[in-house]
């Protein structure tokens, strides 16, 4: 066994903190949040020019990587410093999606450039989690399909240049590219807890050309499946890095707020509550590193171990984020401290792609199947 | 990063497997799987096939007759005896005062105290605390006061594990007063049959005899036996305490205990006639505790590696203790819980070798609650889960 980061690793985690460091601050991040974009355009384009789109893409799709680790190496130092640009929505299942499918090789291309973001419209208001409960409708028309249905809570759906819509089409689901301003797609558009945007996407008889069939079948679904897993490690190692980010601040905070003469931190109702914090956070790195590695094997150990760590994020998510507050106090319910801010984000990880009882459901489902 | 054992440590796997499969007594390893006790002459005779192996102190190494194994190798011998049934290897003398004189003991010590442990002549026991000092050890009274070539002890020591079995016992001792408590202690290698030492059993709540008091009245113990230096034993003393906490995790342990405890969830029905592996909340008791364990496993292989590169074992193996002891405690509750109500007779006799009675419900159950109330210890032990939160806060985190 290794645990170590290779060379290659090493330098994109180096390259994310840096560019967080210097580009990137807390009181940037909040003018971003705080203008209403959902991101920026000039951050946009340089996590693009940093090769951060091409490394969680396969060499086939004009990527540098697209492995499990390289997921978890870049999301774990976004977490760290809760960007909020839509690198999930466009680089990991958007772009995911297309070079999974193969083809669209100009597109992906743009993708990479970040001069194109996408969005993967998938999920729908009627089955909360459930990834296989798909209402929406394609019609075959001519030599093209009509699309209708609604999709829901689509991360960053507004900035979307093009999304990938999931429907049925002739009782077998298929993916579609469909983009922003085709005729009866209408978005509405809206800020997120964490900082982030997202959209309710409604598809009114939106016609769409052959060319815009991705996949269909066993393909379309296996596409999905793996975009959908692709998002779980992503936000896992994500919620890490901000896990860490909370427990930074928060030891930090303990040694140099002082209270009846003595730093905060020398009190042990406060230090015992700490330990377990740390505790809490190794174990989620443990996990995180074993769905990273055995992301690329597929199988049922993978499947658990995806299953596993998004039960422990959402679990050691919420204490983190709680104690993190609490041993703070007052400071730490502040907008203008990003504690708060990455407690939403911890939070609002829970309720995506499937939040910790659904997880923990899942887990007993593939134990059994094992 | 990969998470694939070398060919090598998959070779050492196979072997100590093999040597286990060849060598272990049937009737021990039944034992030890059933939750009874092995006896002491199981335990020496246990002892003497891994001694024959060199197998049997792992960290000493080889001119010592120990085993030189690397963190990994300890951790996958682990494995494999408790997947074999083996007894847990008494660490008194192997794991505790061996490192610790391997340290800072005398050449002589060394030449006639290892050898001894290895060759089953001597077993030791530990005598740290004592009724007034528990997790405050360096609070202990036992004296040890110097009368000419010897030292005259007087005092008490208590939970000494297995004492009723021991010949010797190295004792912590008070040898100056005044200072910092830390300050005047001495570590002392004594004899159980000396005069003025006495043992009484203290009988633990799950109805066990693991535990004891060791009585000291004016015990002379020639200065000889003194390890290191006069007033420099606490040093010894963690050195030691942070020896006890390698292994701590029990992963070895907690892994087999699930795959017990699924084998028993796989059987059991519950009161709705459905598998209590199928009982919603059985089941997510179960998947928590295992989602636990597979990241806690992580967790420990993370600190090993990092261990055999080089770091030395230090205040990660109290995070290790910790999270290990929460999952091996939850793990027994649930064991308990699976048995429902055959959890209930108190029958430990029914294991013993040549018992002719059957056990009262599933073979299982008989140690299913003995063993949950036995292992509240494992977070007292060891230096307390609190102490260990302690030690973490101060070294890990600087507070």
């Amino acid at each position: 066994m290794d645990f170590n980061l290779s060379e290659d690793h090493k330098l994109i985690k180096d390259t994310i903190n840096r560019f967080v460091r210097d580009e990137y601050d807390f009181e940037t991040r909040l003018k971003i949040v705080e203008e209403g974009l959902g991101s920026s355009d000039k951050i946009w384009g340089q996590i693009a020019e940093l090769g951060l789109v091409a490394a969680v893409l396969p060499e086939e799709a004009g990527g540098l990587g697209g492995t499990g680790l390289d997921i978890a190496v870049v999301m774990e130092e976004f977490g760290r410093g809760i960007v909020v640009e839509p690198y999930l929505a466009t680089a990991v299942l958007g772009a995911g999606v297309l070079a999974t499918i193969g083809g669209h090789d100009d597109l992906l291309e743009s993708v990479i450039a970040g001069e194109v973001k996408l969005a993967f419209a998938h999920y729908e208001p009627e089955a909360r989690y459930n990834p296989k409960r798909i209402d929406s409708n394609a019609l075959k028309d001519g030599d093209g399909y009509t699309l209708t249905g609604e999709k829901s809570v689509v991360a960053h759906a507004g900035e979307a240049d093009y999304l990938i819509v999931s429907a049925v089409a002739d009782s077998e689901i298929g993916l579609f590219l469909v983009p922003a301003d085709a005729d009866g797609l209408s978005i509405r558009d809206y800020p997120t807890q964490d900082g982030g945007r997202a959209g309710e996407v409604s598809l009114d008889d939106v016609t769409l050309g052959e060319g815009a069939l991705l996949a269909t079948g066993a393909d379309a679904q296996a596409a999905i499946d793996l975009a959908i897993d692709r998002g779980i490690l992503a936000v896992a190692a994500e919620a890490l890095g901000a896990m860490e980010a909370a427990r930074d601040l928060t030891l930090d905070y303990l040694k140099t707020r002082t209270q009846f003469g003595v730093p905060i931190g020398k009190f042990q109702a406060l230090q015992h509550r700490m330990v377990d914090l740390c505790l809490e956070v190794e174990q989620v790195r443990s996990l995180v590193t074993l769905a990273a590695v055995k992301f690329d094997e597929p199988g049922p150990e993978r499947d658990k171990a995806l299953s596993a760590v998004k039960v422990k994020v959402g679990q050691a998510g919420r204490l983190v984020s709680e104690e993190s507050i609490q041993l703070h106090g007052g400071i730490g319910v502040t907008w203008e401290y990003a504690l708060g801010h990455i407690a939403k984000r911890l939070t609002m990880i829970d309720h995506s792609f499937g939040d910790t009882d659904y997880h923990l459901k899942r887990f007993i489902k593939l134990k059994k199947a094992a | 990063m990969h998470l694939e054992y070398s060919d090598e440590e998959n070779a050492f796997r196979a072997e100590v497997r093999q040597y286990l499969a060849d060598n272990l007594d049937p009737e021990t390893a039944r034992k030890v799987k059933e939750g009874a006790n092995p006896s002491k002459d199981e335990i020496v005779a246990w002892h003497k096939v891994l001694a024959a192996k060199g197998w049997l102190a792992h960290s000493w190494p080889k001119e010592y007759g120990g085993a030189a194994f690397t963190p990994i190798e300890k951790h996958i011998f682990e494995e494999e005896r408790v997947a074999a049934g083996g007894p847990e290897i008494v660490p008194f003398g192997v794991n505790m005062l061996g490192p610790v004189l391997l340290a800072f003991g005398s050449e002589e010590q060394k030449q006639t105290v290892l050898p001894r442990i290895l060759s089953g002549e001597d077993w030791w026991c530990q005598g740290y605390s004592e009724p007034g000092s528990g997790s405050d050890l360096a609070s202990l009274k036992t004296t040890a006061v110097r009368d000419g070539d010897h030292y005259v002890v007087n005092g008490q020591k208590t939970w000494t594990t297995l004492g009723q079995y021991a010949n010797k016992i190295f004792s912590l001792v008070r040898t100056a007063k005044g200072g910092k408590p830390q300050e005047g202690i001495s570590f002392l290698l004594m004899d159980m049959d000396a005069p003025g030492v006495s043992i009484r059993p203290i009988r633990t709540l799950d109805g066990g005899a693991e535990v004891n008091e060791v009585f000291f009245d004016d015990v002379r113990v020639p200065v000889d036996n003194l390890v290191g230096e006069e007033n420099k034993g606490w040093t010894y003393a963690k050195y030691l305490l942070m020896h006890e906490r390698v292994g701590i995790a029990g992963v070895p342990q907690a892994k087999e205990e699930l795959k017990k405890l699924t084998k028993v969830a796989k059987e059991t029905v519950n009161e709705d006639g459905d598998l209590l592996i199928d009982d919603p909340f059985f089941a997510v008791k179960l998947a928590q505790t295992e989602i636990e364990l597979m990241a806690m496993e992580l967790t420990n292989l993370r600190i090993l590696y990092d261990a055999q590169a080089g770091g030395a074992p230090g205040v990660e193996s109290s995070l290790l203790k910790l999270k290990g002891t929460q999952i091996r405690q939850e793990l027994t509750d649930l064991t308990r819980r699976a048995y429902g109500p055959y959890a209930v007779p108190y029958t430990p006799e029914v294991l013993e070798t040549g018992a002719n009675e059957d056990p009262i419900g599933p073979r299982g159950a008989v140690m299913s609650a003995p063993k949950y109330f036995n292992y509240r210890k494992i977070s007292i032990y060891g230096g307390s889960n609190e102490i260990q939160r302690n030690i973490v806060s101060k070294m890990m985190l600087g507070l």
